[in-house]
Formats: C-alpha cells, structure tokens, sequence
C-alpha cells in the first residue's frame, strides 16, 4: 500500500515554519501531524528551505524516536517500558500485548492496522502500566483491559 | 449556582475523568439541576482521581476515586450539595495526603481553573512579577541567590550564581530556556505543575528575563505530554492577550516573549546542551563543557537553562521573600521539593515537602505501602540514573546531602517502589539497556560500555563465570563512571551497582 503524499500541504507547512529560529524540529513535527510519518521525499524541500544538506536532515529525522521516515499503522499503540511501569507489571502486559498482535515492539501488523511502539515513560508513573492508543492514554492497564481496548470500535 | 470541579490533567484523564465530566453534565440535565463544572488541572492525589470536588459554605468537599458509573448514584445522594456518604472524602483541605503536605509550587493545583489569569492572581499569582518589575536586574538576582534555591532537574546547582553569570555577559541577545523533557520514569511534578498551573511557570520565566536582561524565552517540552503542551500554548496566549507577555510586559516597557516548543522522543535531550542542539534544529548532541551555556547557550548566545520547578518557584520566591523560602528545608537543601510517589504504591501523586523528611515516612505515611500488598522490595529515587535502595535503608532523610552521602540521587525527586517480586538483575539490564537506546553516541565508553554491559548481564544471568563476568562489570562500570562526558553514561553504574551492593544472592554472589 503505497501512501498518499500531500506534497502541497508540506510545501505550505515548509514555507510557513522556515523562518523560525530552530526550524527543523517544529517542521517534521508539522509534517508527521498531517502525514502521519515525515516522507523521504519531502527531505529535498525541507533541506533547500533551511540550507542544511539532505544528511543532516535525514540524520535528525532518525535520531529522534518520535520521527518516522515510514507509515505506521491505522491504530499506533504505544507501551510505556519504563521502571515505574515495570513495578506494576508493563513487562508481561508487554509479553501478552507481542503475543496478541503477533509482531514484536517496532513493528506494525502485516494488515498495517496496529504499529506497537516502545515508549520510556508517559508521565502517568503513579498509575501504570501506561498505553496510549493514538491520542488516548491509558492508566492501570490489565491484559485484559487491553484486549478490550483494541476490540472495542471507538479505539480503531 | 453549583460548582463542581473535575481534574483534566493526564492521569486523570487516564483513568476516565473526561468521561466522569460528561456523565455529571448528562445526569445534571436529566434530573433539571443547574451546576457548572470546572476543570481543574488535579491536585496530585492520584490514587483517589477521578476526584471530583463541589463548593459548599464550608470549603470543597471532596468524592473519590469516581468513575462515571458512580455518578447516578452519587446524584441520588445528592453529592452535588456536598450530601451523601457514597465515595465521600470530606472536606478535600482535610484529606490527610493534602493537609500534611507543605504546598508551594502545588499551592494552586487542582484548586484553579489552569487556563484562568484571573484565579491565578487571585490566589497570589503576579505578585511576585510586580515585585520584580521594582527592581533592577541585580536585585532580583540577589535575591534569587539569598534564597538558596537550587536547581531541580537533578544536579541541584544554585540557581543565583548561574542566573548571575548570564547577567554579566553582554550580548545583544540572552534566552531562558526552561527544560520541560521530564524524561525520568517516576516522575510528573513538571507535567503536573504546567497542566495545572502554567502561569507559575510563565511568571517566574518572565522574572528570569528581567533579572538577567534575556527577552526571548523558549519551554523545551518532551513530546509525550501532549496535554501539558496544549494547556501551555492556550495560557501563553492568554498572557500575551492579558500584557503580561510581549513588548510592554504589564505595561513597564520591558521586552519578554516565550514560545513553547516541542522535543522527540529523546531522553538525553534532557540533558541542559544537548537540549539546546535540539532547540537549534539539531541533533540532540551533548556538547562538551566549558563553555557554559550561562556563557554560550542557546544560538551561541547567553542562557539561564533551569527545569520547571526551578522556575516556577521563582514565583514563590518573588512573591512571598526570599526570607520565607529559606526558612524551609535542611542544611544547604533549601526550599520544598515535590517527591512523586510512583511504580507498586497504594497512593501515588505529587507529595510536596520541605526537604528533610524521611523516605520511610514518604512511603509509609503516604504511600501506605505496595499497591500489591507485598513488601518493599527496592526503591529506586531520582529517575534512571539513580540507585536502588533496599528496603531497610528506608530511613534516609530526604535531601542532597544525605542522598550524596549514600552513592544515591534525589534528582528530580522521583520515588519509584518495587515490591518483592522484583528481580533485580533484570533492573540493573534495564539501565544498561537503557542507556544503549538513549546514548547520544558520542563517547565510546557510554555507546558500547553499556551494550557491553547488557551482554555482561545477560553471561551473568545465565552463570556463565559469574565471578569473571562480575569482574568485567564492574571494570565496565569504572570506565562509563569516568570516561563518560556527561551523566547519561557517568551515571547509568549507579543503579547496577546498587542493585549488586544491595542484593548479591540475585548476582550469584
Ligand atoms: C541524561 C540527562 C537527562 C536529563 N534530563 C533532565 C530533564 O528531563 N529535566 C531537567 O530539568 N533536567 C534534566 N537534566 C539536567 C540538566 O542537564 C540540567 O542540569 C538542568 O536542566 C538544569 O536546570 P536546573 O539547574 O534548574 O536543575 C538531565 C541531565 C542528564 C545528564
Ligand atoms: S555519556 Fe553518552 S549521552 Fe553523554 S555525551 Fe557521551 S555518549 Fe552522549
Ligand atoms: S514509567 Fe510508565 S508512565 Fe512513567
């Protein structure tokens, strides 16, 4: 499945943010909102806007965790792997979490509906295990809340 | 007219507190009874979110932990006239956790409206700006510097002195950088404090520009507080709407304007220069010290960098003395400290402190133990960098000193509680681990020390010359310690070691 690209949306994003002091961050932040990843195609332009080589900005798009280069999938689930998250069980909700979805952390489902991301800490410690699903966070999640989360239809 | 208030900040929200407003409106409408309810950003006390508040003639009262299933019922006790016995809290100022706390930086929380300047001011809020805006620039930092505040993102550094020396640096151009990366596990005072009472934050950056004579401000806020990051960028137009951000900041012809920003995902943008490559566009690269930032910071130019609650206090201090806020506190551990109480604990959320109390009491007192019900097992303070205590050092007092004294860290003040489940060689991979995903990757000893050190781990934990290995740990350990350029590689042997120190049987020894 080959994604659609908005080049026109990503171009108007370019040409309002590249002024900014520090422009880069705010700009693939921008990008990945609409586009959902920051497409390898749209480096050339982003690169030009800012006078960086396209190196360097394909250097900050893979330092940083939050960036993709490609899409995920329709429903992002994010697993906190943290300590505090780790005393209250977060590594065997991770364990049955792998084992529904049959992919390992980092990856997306053949189907492309769920990407499962690691995550280190949602700031949600006193109440783990912490799941976002999207934009939604989640506290004190149970193997079986988190089936039900992703079988019910308001999470797809 | 009724008021009823429901906290909106993350945890909150997590555990269905959006869903508990929605259900108090709905059964509100049905049954004819006209309330307001308000959000508030939550006072902290996790355990009991949702927790819902109502106004009566004797203070709020408070009702908790609510889900929306309960609200029918709490209707038909007639909760919303401070009636009923059903989840009932009593006044909320009376709730033990709330009442022996020593509220400065969390004064406010879950008490205002977040997004409202009005209940900012009313309870306190821009006094200490106009205070402030009396004096010249080396007044305020005098000040700064007599009430000992140190700094809180973890090395605890006075914030006067860094404060002074970016005032002694001409430049055309100075910032304040506020570094809201939060990126320790175990902690959400920073989120807490910027989702539930922002202005304290944009008041004391305000402070910070006026005293240092830096007009530009910029909030470096980590990606995974999305809700924080709303609430800032609506109070930061609602402050340059009101004058007290922009070119004439409450009408004194002095400049300030602050933006917030977000980071990525990267743990080691925490770190006070890797933080401003991230600002600049870059790769968050840990640049080498000196210079200083204080000297060439942000664009090359002079910049305060202090964590959230560093600045926010600077409200405090402004507004009630400097005299006050040393009367708080220990030795040279001045002030309060917002301790988080996080991981197997019964009753987790923000506890706020002079420093000087004991850990035992923090998790005893407050805590009231594991979530489990199991023992303590270990407690690891600080965030990942800092060490794991067993459960019979429990009684260390709370401040730098005596952290210092016991190899360990109060950092950011991050209290994260295992029970005796824990398996702590698995903890002390974690570290390892963890500082292999989060290395900036520029010195060796930290990028392959700590792959190295997982490999170790894992010989060890499959006795495999366990003592050898051990051995080659702690070499590993030594070379991270002290080949490492900034405390990302320099510290991750703290929670190994700790872990070994206090429980070899797990190591094979
Ligand atoms: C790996 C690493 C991560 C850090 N993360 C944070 C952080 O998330 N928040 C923070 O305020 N300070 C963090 N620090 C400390 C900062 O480098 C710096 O000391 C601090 O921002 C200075 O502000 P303060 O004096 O007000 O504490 C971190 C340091 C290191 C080495
Ligand atoms: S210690 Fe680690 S994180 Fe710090 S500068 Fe070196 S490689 Fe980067
Ligand atoms: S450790 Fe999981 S939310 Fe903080």
């Amino acid at each position: 499945m080959t994604p659609v690209i908005n080049m026109a949306a990503i171009g108007e994003i370019i040409d309002r943010l590249k002024d900014l002091p520090g422009a880069l961050l705010p700009i693939l932040h921008e990008i990945q909102h609409v586009q959902g990843f920051v497409p390898s195609v749209s480096v050339p332009a982003i690169a030009e806007a800012l006078s960086l080589s396209r190196a360097e900005v394909h250097g900050v798009i893979s330092f940083y965790h939050h960036f993709h280069s490609e899409p995920m999938g329709q429903q992002v689930v994010q697993i906190c792997r943290a300590e505090a998250c780790q005393a209250v069980g977060a590594r065997e909700l991770e364990q049955h979490m792998t084992n529904k979805l049959g992919i390992n952390v980092g990856e997306t489902t053949s189907d492309g509906a769920i990407s499962l991301e690691p995550v280190y800490c949602l700031g949600n410690c006193a109440c783990g295990p912490s799941v976002q699903i999207d934009d939604q966070l989640h506290a004190r999640v149970t193997p079986e809340r988190f089936d039900a989360l992703v079988s019910a239809p308001e999470a797809k | 007219m009724i008021t009823i208030y429901v906290p909106r900040d993350t945890t909150a929200c997590a555990l269905g507190a959006d869903a508990v407003a929605d259900a108090i409106s709905a059964q509100a409408a049905q049954r004819d009874i006209s309330l307001q309810i308000i959000r508030t950003g939550s006072r902290g006390l996790f355990w009991l979110e949702t927790l819902v508040e109502v106004a009566t003639d004797q203070g709020r009262r408070a009702f908790g932990p609510v889900e929306a299933s309960d609200v029918g019922a709490l209707f038909d006790a007639g909760f919303y006239e401070g009636k009923g016995d059903k989840l009932a809290l009593g006044l909320s100022e009376e709730i033990p956790y709330l009442k022996n706390q020593q509220r400065l930086n969390f004064a406010r929380a879950g008490i205002v409206d977040p997004l409202s300047i009005d209940d900012y001011k009313s309870q306190g809020g821009y006094a200490g700006l106009s205070r402030a805006l009396a004096m010249q620039p080396q007044a305020i930092v005098d000040e700064v510097k007599e009430s000992g505040l140190r700094g809180r993102g973890g090395a605890a550094f006075p914030a006067g002195i860094k404060w002074q020396t970016v005032l002694d640096t001409p430049a055309a151009q100075k910032y304040i950088v506020c570094n809201a990366d939060e990126g320790d596990s175990g902690t959400f005072a920073d989120r807490l404090l910027m989702e539930a009472d922002p202005y304290q934050l944009i008041e004391g950056m305000t402070i910070a520009g006026l005293g240092t004579g830096a007009t530009q401000g910029y909030i470096y806020l980590r990606s995974e507080y999305p809700k924080a990051f709303s609430v800032l960028k609506t109070a930061l137009a609602n402050a340059y709407a009101a004058g007290y951000l922009g070119s004439n900041v409450a009408g004194s012809g002095k400049h300030f304007d602050l933006e917030v920003r977000l980071g990525a995902g990267a743990y080691i943008c925490g770190e006070e220069t890797s933080l401003l490559d991230s600002l600049e566009g870059k790769r968050g690269m840990v640049r080498a010290k000196p210079p200083l930032p204080a000297i060439v910071g942000l664009f090359g130019q002079p910049t305060v960098i202090n964590n959230v609650l560093t600045l926010a206090t600077i409200s405090s201090i402004f507004e009630k003395g400097a005299a006050h806020y040393k009367s708080l506190g220990v030795g040279r551990s001045i002030g309060t400290l917002p301790m988080q109480l996080a991981g197997n604990i019964k009753r987790g959320g923000i506890v706020e402190l002079a420093f000087g109390s004991t850990l035992r009491s923090l998790l005893e007192d407050f805590g009231a133990g594991t979530a489990s019900g199991k023992p303590i097992k270990a407690v690891q303070v600080g965030g990942p960098l800092g060490a794991y205590l067993p459960a019979s050092a429990l009684d260390i007092s709370l401040d730098y000193e005596s952290f210092a004294a016991a190899s360990a860290m109060l950092g950011h003040g991050g209290v994260v509680v295992f029970d005796d489940s824990v398996d702590m060689l698995e903890q002390a991979r974690f570290a390892m681990e963890f500082c292999v995903v989060e290395s900036c990757g520029k010195c060796t000893p930290c990028r392959v020390g700590s792959t190295r050190g997982v490999e170790v781990l894992d010989k060890i934990r499959a006795g495999e010359q366990r003592d050898d290995n051990l051995i080659l740990l702690e070499e590993l350990c030594e070379t991270m310690e002290y080949g490492s350029l900034c405390a990302m590689g320099g510290l991750t042997p703290f929670p190994v070691r700790s872990a070994i120190k206090h429980f070899p049987e797990e190591f094979g020894g």
